[in-house]
């Protein structure tokens, strides 16, 4: 099997974070208590999301340069598969919302900034079901991509740091810093996000290539 | 035959673990749900093998 050692350090990656992010010690926090342990699995689907955009995003500038109709699956499969990652991100986020701050909706700018990117990726899907012809179909909807990149970085990226959020690292701070991470935290939250974003590559090349038969 | 032998071999060691009762009883039998997300969570890893090898064989037919 092609990449099989990825897909298995992906797995257990994962794995690892699934198991040793609930044995582990995680340091004590007023009101987060034990859920700071949701680090690990709801932070870590942004990051495969924001991810797997990017790279979508560098196949979208790959095909406009080339024209080469597998960068336009490519681009395709992985803004699908960070879409995937974008909800279960929201849901995640939802209920850990919940129990930690009182709601399961805020008008956090975070919060809001993901649900226009959501929209803003779902236009895309529908884009490219509105145009039958393929090569048009990929030139617009590769330059669409690039829209919508451009727009995620601004709204979850740039807005929410610019104003008062309820998520850390946010109001003008940066993203990561000794109060909202320490070390015992990172040991399973980077193997987390690694697992998640090789996983991910996995899933979106199982797309690409069901793609591929298809044309 | 070789997927269970596989399937056996990843999951040897949690049946191992399960045997020493010591292990599964402590830190508040919390043991056992991680043995639960990690018998889920293989079975997932091995679901994504099989579709990857389906089509594998698709693309060897093309």
């Amino acid at each position: 099997m092609k990449g099989l050692p990825y897909k298995i350090a992906g797995l257990l990656l994962i794995l690892f974070s699934l198991t040793y992010g609930l044995w582990s010690e995680v340091p004590e926090l007023p009101i987060i208590e034990q859920s700071i342990r949701n680090l690990f699995y709801h932070v870590s689907m942004w990051f495969a999301m924001v991810v797997m955009m990017a790279v979508s995003f560098g196949n979208a500038i790959g095909f406009l340069s080339s024209e080469n109709m597998a960068r336009d699956r490519r681009s395709i499969s992985l803004a699908e598969t960070g879409m995937f990652f974008s909800v279960m991100g929201l849901l995640t986020g939802m209920l850990w919302a919940k129990f930690t701050w009182g709601a399961w909706w805020t008008n956090d700018p975070k919060l809001n900034g993901t649900a226009i990117t959501m929209l803003i990726y779902m236009a895309y899907f529908v884009l490219r079901n509105t145009i039958d012809d393929p090569r048009k179909r990929a030139r617009i909807s590769a330059v669409y991509n690039i829209f919508a990149f451009v727009m995620m970085i601004v709204f979850i990226g740039i807005l929410p740091r610019m104003t008062d959020s309820l998520h850390p690292g946010n109001g003008g701070n940066p993203g990561f810093n000794s109060y909202d991470l320490d070390n015992r935290l990172r040991l399973v939250f980077y193997p987390a996000v690694l697992g998640w974003v090789l996983v991910g590559t996995w899933i979106a090349s199982l797309r690409y290539r069901i793609r591929n038969l298809e044309e | 035959m070789k997927k269970q032998i596989a399937l056996f071999s990843v999951l040897s060691p949690l049946a191992a673990a399960a045997q020493n009762e010591s292990v599964m009883y402590g830190n508040e039998k919390m043991n056992v749900v991680i043995g639960v997300i990690t018998i889920i969570f293989i079975g997932l890893g091995a679901y994504l093998f099989s579709l990857d090898r389906k089509i594998k064989k698709l693309e060897d037919e093309k």
